[in-house]
């Protein structure tokens, strides 16, 4: 009798864990629908012809559902699993048919613009009310194909994910591949893998099979396992090659690109500069700096002030004569905003530095400085770093994205290098304990002004690009939201981590750019970005690696550790896990 | 030759007195113990020698120079080092770096030099690389070094935070609690390590401690304070004999009882003391 009646409540607790992805599903995509974000990417394709982008989307919610119902269902079979993704899968499209029913009652648009009959066309395949079981019946296939897929075994599994994932990927950057490739002798192959917008037909399943049989190989031939087995020597070796590749590749980009990228890139990698300035600040002295935006204006303006030949333009200079002086300037003001907030700490410093920024931004628009920073019409004529004919390749965007990719390596050669230098200690050990590195010798009052003076020359440079790159240098851009950007970049990125900070660059400032048609929501998945990077993975995308010092082979390491010292370790660490993800030490 | 002197030294938080007119005198390669009931005033006695308190009265001489007056980091120059009663270490640095950081007052790279890497400064930071390493052996935890410090067993995090006092070449090292927490084989491997460290190394030893063994065993002058005041000082055998001590430790009466072990239940892994 007991065995049965765990059985019918493990049952229940399957059924109820089904319904509550199902609703949950349910619930995003009324969201998706309603708040319009369906509606305008069904008008970018994704296979020409065939899927939409706002169709996708919802085909991913359903599948999204069915995939974690059939996890989350427990031990039951494949066939089981099925079901509870079909179930999920259901509940979930039958939201979209309820907003359909509904929509043919009530006029919904009263309240929600985006529920338009255009919404009705696309959900039920231009059926109107009778095509209402329409999302249903899909929803059903789809979550029950990722009930499926979800207990299918990994060799299958990842590939197919992974080309799902790639089939989405290419579609949303078919017309930005397309484009370039049309102007030289890939022109035939670009026409045939990709529509105007999206992918062909054709082009979709390239990429489909093309991604599942390299994910495939990449297992069978176990590459990643051999290429961890190979000595430190010979690794070194193959990477060498592939290190030239990645440097002919950025060097090449914009003759294969076009100006668009090299300006989008340019903006990147000013805010690189800025992230590796922060990552001093923050990431190592761990000082929260929400002003951060400040020298940034600082170095621009120098910039713009010295070199304009405007009317506000003080000596004319060239921009590289001026540069030293922005960045000279960006450090002694960091010094001289560091000075006051010495002594504070925490919560109270970023509201501290917060005000700062905003001090900066009203500064230069006041009345005040109008008649030397030209108030809100700020400074223009600020000339181009370096002086071609108009017509030439380096003209326009080109170079800046040149100079700021120098500009870029260089900071990041010194970031290294203050990171492992007795500063670079001395920083990490004020950002764990204040206190225990001052009674260690460290001088506080020194060190951090060093933190702030370096964060801010490196986020000068980071203005010095920007005027250069702009042209002209106005109050508008000095703005908070540059400095939540560079906070977040390094959060997502992973704080002190180099590396992180030019991939959180790319992905908070650089695909933004890409996707400028759909900037109307560029927040909301701005803020969904955020929250599940620190649900699901708090140390950043590319978190900082410890550095392996005292033995020289890791090896050796794993071979005297023993496993329960790392348990042990575990339980204790329970109390940090503010940044560094500590599991690089253990591995 | 006295190498630190406390004179009259008084702290006060507000109303109350948490160190009153102090007089303590520790000779240049002794160990001295600080011992006391709880709230006795001897980590905030601590506090005050490594600067992190500004004492209200009194002043502190150490080796010949006032310190009651300087900066933590100043004090530590001059080659005072402390460990402190609930661990702080850096956690999410690795050991070694821990230990690079106590090296910190031996070092004299700048941001310059840093980012240059010139001869001298490669050459100085090998050297100092080096001589971690030699201190995470003295301490015994070489092949620990690239853990990082919040992950070591406890034991290890112990010796990991002596290992970076050491690292800063103290003249004068400030114990808090050593063996807290520690079982009774541990306890004695530490009591016989920082006999060592007098012994090999010349370092002067200061450290409260609340397992009388330790103290009793090690120790060659112990000060006891309750509420904030010297009630007594001597050796090892003086302090054992001395009716007060008892009584600030087992309560009125209890010195008429038998004082032969000097241990006191209860009081061998107490918690928090201010």
């Amino acid at each position: 009798m007991t065995a049965i009646a765990a059985a019918r409540s493990e049952g229940q607790g399957a059924t109820l864990a089904v319904a509550r992805i199902g609703l949950i599903a349910a619930a995003i995509q009324l969201y998706l629908c309603l708040v319009g974000i369906v509606p305008i990417f069904d008008e970018r394709p994704l296979i020409a012809g065939v899927l939409s982008l706002g169709e996708a989307a919802i085909l991913i919610t359903m599948f999204g559902a069915g995939y974690l119902a059939a996890q989350r269902a427990g031990e039951v079979t494949t066939w089981q699993a099925g079901v509870a993704g079909v179930g999920a899968g259901v509940l979930s499209g039958a939201s979209l048919t309820l907003i359909v029913l509904v929509g043919s009652v009530v006029d919904l648009r009263a309240v929600f613009i985006h529920a338009s009959p255009d919404l009705y066309d696309m959900l039920t395949r231009g059926l109107d009310l009778a095509g209402s079981w329409i999302p249903i019946a899909i929803g059903g296939i789809v979550g029950g194909v990722a009930g499926l897929v979800a207990r299918s075994p990994a060799r299958f599994r990842r590939p197919l994910l992974w080309a799902l994932a790639m089939l989405v990927a290419f579609g949303l950057f078919a017309g930005l591949l397309r484009t370039p490739m049309l102007n030289n002798f890939l022109a035939g192959l670009a026409r045939f893998l990709f529509a105007p917008e999206g992918l062909t037909l054709i082009g979709a399943a390239i990429v489909f099979v093309a991604t599942f049989a390299i994910v495939v190989l990449e297992a069978r031939l176990r590459v990643r396992r051999r290429a961890g087995e190979l000595p430190a020597a010979r690794r070194r070796q193959l990477q060498l090659p592939l290190l030239l590749l990645a440097i002919v590749i950025v060097l090449a980009f914009p003759i294969g690109f076009g100006s668009f990228f090299a300006q989008v890139i340019a903006v990147v990698a000013v805010y690189v500069l800025m992230g590796f300035g922060l990552n001093i600040t923050l990431g190592l002295a761990g000082l929260l700096d929400l002003g951060f935006v400040a020298f940034f204006a600082v170095g621009a303006y120098t910039v713009a002030l010295l070199t304009s030949t405007g009317e506000f333009g003080i000596a004319g200079w060239s921009w590289w004569a001026a540069v030293p002086f922005a960045v000279l300037f960006s450090m002694a003001f960091g010094a001289f905003l560091g000075l006051p907030i010495l002594g504070i700490r925490g919560d109270y410093l970023a509201i501290a530095t917060l005000g700062f920024g905003e001090i900066i931004a009203i500064l230069a628009r006041s009345d005040l400085l109008k008649p030397w920073l030209g108030g809100p019409q700020g400074i223009t004529n600020v000339p181009k770093p370096i002086d071609v004919p108009p017509d030439s390749f380096l003209a326009g965007p080109n170079q800046i994205y040149y100079l700021a990719i120098a500009g870029a390596v260089i900071v990041a050669f010194v970031a290294m290098r203050l990171r492992s230098s007795r500063l670079g200690r001395a920083w990490m050990a004020i950002r764990e304990d204040e206190d225990v590195a001052e009674a260690l010798g460290v001088n506080l009052v020194q060190t951090k002004l060093l933190a702030y003076m370096l964060g801010a020359a490196f986020a000068g440079l980071g203005g010095a690009l920007f005027a250069g790159l702009v042209g002209a240098m106005f109050p508008t851009s000095i703005t908070l939201f540059v400095s939540i950007n560079v906070v977040a970049l390094l959060i997502v990125g992973g704080m002190g981590s180099n590396p992180g900070v030019v991939l959180g660059a790319i992905f908070l400032i650089g695909v933004p750019e890409l996707f400028r048609e759909f900037s109307e929501y560029r927040f909301l998945f701005y803020g969904i970005a955020l929250i599940a990077m620190m649900v699901f993975r708090p140390e950043g995308l590319l978190p900082s690696r410890v550095t392996r010092r005292e033995l020289h082979r890791p090896e050796e390491l794993e071979a005297t550790a023993p496993e329960d010292l790392t348990a042990a370790a575990g339980d204790m660490g329970g109390s940090e896990g503010s940044t560094d993800p500590a599991q690089e030490a253990t591995r | 030759m006295a190498l630190l002197t406390a004179k009259t030294v008084t702290k006060r938080f507000g109303g109350l007195v948490a160190v009153k007119t102090l007089d303590l005198v520790v000779e240049q390669g002794s160990i001295a113990s600080v011992i006391g009931p709880n709230g006795a005033g001897k980590t905030t006695f601590f506090n005050c020698v490594s600067g992190f308190f500004r004492v209200d009265e009194g002043e502190i001489v150490f080796d010949g120079h006032p310190i009651h007056h300087l900066r933590p980091d100043k004090i530590a120059h001059l080659g005072i080092a402390r460990t402190y009663q609930n661990i702080r270490l850096f956690p999410t640095m690795t050991a070694l770096e821990n230990i690079l950081v106590g090296e910190h007052r031996h070092l004299h790279s700048t941001w310059m030099g840093a980012v240059v890497r010139t001869p001298a400064q490669r050459n100085e930071e090998r050297r100092a690389v080096e001589e971690a390493r030699r201190v995470l052996q003295f301490v015994g935890l070489a092949g620990r070094g690239d853990f990082l410090a919040g992950k070591l067993a406890y034991g290890d995090q112990r010796r990991l935070e002596i290992a970076r006092a050491l690292a800063s070449k103290p003249r004068l090292l400030l114990l808090d609690e050593p063996t807290a927490g520690m079982n009774p084989v541990e306890t004695e491997q530490l009591t016989a390590f920082i006999r060592r460290l007098r012994d090999e190394l010349g370092i002067t030893i200061l450290l409260i401690e609340h397992e009388m063994r330790v103290v009793m065993g090690i120790s060659e002058r112990i000060t006891v304070l309750d509420y904030g005041e010297k009630i007594a000082e001597g050796n090892p055998k003086e302090i054992q004999a001395n009716a007060r001590v008892i009584e600030a430790y087992l309560g009125h009466g209890a010195a008429t009882g038998e004082s032969g072990s000097g241990t006191p239940e209860g009081e061998t892994t107490s918690g928090a003391t201010t």
